[in-house]
């Protein structure tokens, strides 16, 4: 995907506490459009708090979030769901007894403009709208290649699977900004692959711009244009993988310092 | 359907007419079946070939088609043949370096490709073929940023007003189609090579045409019927039965979504006309048995009662043969409650000829798809007669001979045993292979099977023993045959593959690959726990119970009058299956035994030098062409008894 180098999202020194914890302290970076753009770091960084503020979901004591241009106020749950990014989670929030179709096809329910009531009773344009957003959650199926799983119940399925599902859900909803949070954790070698190979796909094939949170320094360096590094809710790093490779704070951060 | 067509073009054209909106293509995509009709893939054959004359394709040039069972594909082939190429399909599941030999072997210019992943594949081994000059794909994903040099896709190049010039194609097009006869080369197929290198058959529009319509008559093949294509495109079989069949007789050539759903895509197609190897029928039997064992008592009580009345009387009411109106009322029944909704499960309810071919069945599973209803029968063909030589004809059907040779085939035996043939279908040449041609085909026209087999006599079948070349003999001098003996433990469902020594030696000896599935879900019944397929292997549990089927095999072995010196002393159950991607056995899962000899000569010293447990190091292929080693620690189990040749009573 080219990046533009226009800004998606420009975040602005962000402090997040809970109580006393001070959980991201004046941490700015900013999303080209387009671009994969990864925030690394060990254990209790505050990534996933990070991707919770870029989210809407958490609101920052300090600092501001631009995005689409726009200054970002604090939003509804429901305004959350329409503006316009999806997610998937670190540890997965599937509904396990539905079907990997039906779970997909809830990804696409800020798509659906129909009242409950023309959607009970098949009738008011609601099942042309539902086939239209069948055709949109098979072809995101046909990307991420679950046919066989289609009509399987979530819970029955492997791990890697369910991950897949999760991110199926999050591409129904075509999102401009799509957040993943640790995708690839407790996934294999292949499955890892596999997972960057989607990543790369969704990013080059419809232009989402990503963000995503990565224990897994290896895959990180491969796939994303520009890493943001944080370490006990600093930032220590930001630029190429290249560039965030050389830099000693973070080989620190990650290797720890001997005590002379 | 015998007009004079003598290509497979001209035979599309036909059913456009013919057929004109009826649908010829199925494909299920996006969850739904889309189709196309005679006339819609007429017209795209039509586009495309223009597409690729424009490209630079000159008659006699050769173009690769890699990828799965996609409509897109076949119709590639139907195009190149149009424009006087030969097609030449190869395994997609092939490692990148396997390509090498086959596309730089057949100097082909074109490849036109399914995805990404051959794409990338021609791309890695580059250097080794320079005369490639197009890559064309079907699926654009992933392949926005990718150099557009030689990189086109296939819709673009079937897009007629993308074309400058277009009535100067056509009329080259003419000029071409009307130069084809029936000895123009209609595709080249690369055999799976079970000694070394593979060879390229090459089929003329006469072996095609003429052997599927030779299937056709056999079975009374209608344009009514469906037909399911799953099998590699490039096996000579899917090509016989989708392009050879199918396009004659204007049957429905559906694909499936996936090779993962094939089950799923059966069932709502039901397909008339059905082809599996021995393999998928036995995995099938044993998703049955293995849902069977987690029934309820009510439902298990059901299912053994009928299935008890099929295997007394479903044969024989399948051949309408008289079983007497109690039985039959019986059978009706069991239609209703068992047989019906299973046939339908396993999409074997519309079934009116299915095949099974490629490796000896075993009886049981055979007789037990038969007992349904189902019309299941064997054939006996090869890539060099363009699939058919032998078919088992309705209503006499048996589970160990493979039937009588179909319309223009003759057959005879050799002195030494051989199975010869001479038939419309046999093929041109090995391509660029003169010695081995003259080899296998006479001056009459003969071609060498290379099995070796019999007539029986009682019922005028043929019967196969084996591949003529590995039947040896021990060194007491009695004989040696080592499929059938495998066949027979491949016939138990725990044994996925079975390799069998003794070629010169004294006993014989067999390396067992288990059956993952089968043994995986014993060992979940018996409270076997396992981390790994290797831990599972070598379990003391697993080598119990291989050696039970060892021993049974053993005691009918014991009972057969030539063979009875081939029953197994020592064994092992090896630490990793034989794959086709580290050359063990072929795309086709066929063992290729001198390689297996060489790279596991040291296990098979251990099997006989008595040892009791032998450490290796084994190199394995991973799916992306990497290598890597495993490591193990085999025990090798001496059977207690053998069995004294009993005489038949």
């Amino acid at each position: 995907m080219n990046v533009d180098n226009t800004k998606m999202m420009d975040i602005k020194n962000i402090v997040l506490r809970f109580g006393g914890v001070v959980a991201i302290q004046n941490i700015s970076f900013d999303i080209f459009k387009g671009e994969i753009r990864a925030i690394i770091g060990p254990n209790g960084a505050g990534k996933s708090s990070m991707l919770n503020v870029i989210n809407g979901f958490y609101h920052p004591q300090e600092g501001e979030v631009w995005f689409r241009g726009k200054k970002r106020g604090s939003m509804k749950p429901y305004q959350i769901a329409h503006q316009g990014i999806a997610r998937t989670f670190q540890n997965i929030a599937l509904f396990k007894g539905m079907s990997a179709l039906d779970n997909i096809m809830t990804g696409r329910f800020t798509h659906m403009k129909k009242s409950i009531f023309s959607q009970i009773i098949w009738a008011g344009g609601a099942s042309k709208e539902e086939y239209e957003n069948r055709e949109v959650v098979e072809k995101v199926i046909d990307f991420l290649e679950i046919q066989h799983i289609r009509k399987t119940p979530v819970g029955a399925l492997p791990y890697g699977l369910q991950k897949r599902v999760e991110l199926g859900r999050a591409l129904a909803a075509q999102p401009e900004l799509l957040l993943l949070d640790e995708p690839m954790a407790g996934m294999n070698v292949e499955e890892k692959e596999d997972m960057s190979r989607y990543i790369l796909d969704v990013n080059n094939e419809f232009g989402t711009t990503v963000a995503l949170i990565e224990h897994d320094m290896g895959v990180v360096m491969d796939i994303s244009d520009r890493v943001v590094v944080m370490d006990y809710g600093k930032k220590i790093g930001d630029g190429t993988p290249d560039e965030v490779r050389n830099n000693q704070a973070v080989i620190d951060a990650y290797l720890g310092v001997s005590e002379h | 359907m015998t007009e004079n067509l003598h290509t497979l073009p001209a035979i599309l054209e036909r059913n456009s007419i013919q057929f004109a909106e009826k649908p010829a293509f199925r494909e299920k995509e996006f969850g739904i079946w889309q189709s196309w009709s005679w006339k819609d893939v007429y017209e795209y054959v039509n586009n495309l070939s223009l597409g690729l004359i424009s490209l630079g394709i000159k008659e006699g040039d050769h173009i690769c088609i890699i990828g799965r069972n996609r409509p897109h594909l076949y119709w590639s082939i139907i195009a190149a043949q149009n424009v006087g190429a030969i097609p030449t399909p190869l395994y997609q599941d092939a490692v990148a370096q396997e390509m090498i030999f086959p596309i730089s072997h057949c100097s082909a210019k074109m490849a036109i490709v399914e995805n990404q992943e051959q794409v990338d594949k021609l791309i890695e081994i580059k250097k080794d073929i320079p005369l490639l000059k197009n890559i064309i794909y079907l699926d654009p994903r992933g392949l926005r940023n990718y150099k557009k040099n030689n990189l086109s896709s296939l819709d673009d190049i079937s897009s007629p007003d993308k074309l400058k010039n277009i009535t100067k194609f056509q009329t080259e097009l003419k000029k071409r189609q009307a130069k084809q006869n029936l000895d123009t080369k209609s595709i080249l197929l690369y055999t799976s090579g079970t000694t070394g290198r593979s060879k390229g058959v090459v089929l003329s529009n006469k072996n095609v045409i003429e052997s599927g319509k030779a299937g056709i008559v056999f079975d009374k093949i209608d344009s009514n019927f469906s037909l399911i294509c799953y099998l590699p495109m490039a096996w000579v079989g899917d090509f016989a039965f989708s392009m050879g069949l199918g396009l004659q007789s204007g049957m429905c050539i559906c694909c499936p979504e996936s090779a993962e759903t094939l089950h799923d895509d059966m069932r709502e197609i039901g397909p008339s006309y059905f082809f599996g190897p021995p393999r998928f029928f036995e995995s099938l039997l044993t998703s049955v048995n293995l849902k069977i064992d987690d029934a309820g008592l009510f439902k298990k009580t059901l299912f053994n009662y009928f299935m008890a009345t099929a295997k007394e009387n479903g044969e024989k009411i399948l051949e309408n043969k008289s079983v007497g109106l109690i039985n039959r009322i019986k059978y009706f029944l069991g239609e209703i409650f068992i047989y019906g909704p299973l046939k339908n499960r396993m999409g074997l309810s519309k079934t009116k000829v299915g095949y099974t071919a490629g490796e000896a069945i075993g009886p049981e599973i055979f007789q037990f798809f038969r007992s349904l209803g189902i019309n299941l029968k064997q054939l006996y063909g090869q890539t060099e007669a363009c699939v058919f030589v032998t078919c088992q004809p309705d209503k006499q059907v048996h589970p160990e001979t493979v039937g009588v040779p179909v319309n223009g085939v003759e057959l005879k035996i050799s002195n030494s045993g051989e199975v010869l043939y001479r038939s419309p279908g046999s093929f041109v040449e090995y391509f660029k292979d003169p010695s081995n041609t003259k080899k296998t085909k006479d001056k009459e026209g003969w071609v060498a099977t290379g099995d070796a087999g019999f007539i029986d006599e009682e019922t005028g079948h043929l019967k196969i023993i084996d591949r003529a070349k590995d039947v040896g003999k021990l060194k007491q001098g009695s004989l040696f045959a080592p499929k059938y003996v495998e066949n027979k433990l491949k016939f138990y469902p725990n044994i996925l593959e079975a390799v069998l020594f003794g070629s010169g030696k004294e006993y014989c000896v067999a390396m067992i690959n288990i059956d993952l599935t089968a043994v995986g879900n014993w060992a979940e019944k018996n409270n076997i726990s396992y981390a790994s397929y290797q831990e599972l292997a070598g379990h003391p549990e697993v080598y119990k119970m291989v050696g039970e089927h060892i021993r049974e095999v053993n005691l009918s072995l014991s009972k057969d009058k030539n063979l009875s010196n081939c029953q197994i002393r020592r064994f092992l159950v090896l630490h990793k299956e034989l794959d086709p991607d580290d050359g063990e056995i072929t795309r086709t899962r066929k063992v290729r035994r001198n390689l297996v000899n060489d790279k596991y000569s040291d296990l098979i010293k251990a099997l006989y030098d008595g040892s009791k447990e032998i450490y290796t190091e084994t190199e394995v292929t991973y799916e992306d062409g990497r290598k890597g080693k495993i490591s193990a620690s085999i025990k090798i189990q001496e059977l207690e008894e053998t069995f004294k040749r009993v005489e038949a009573a």
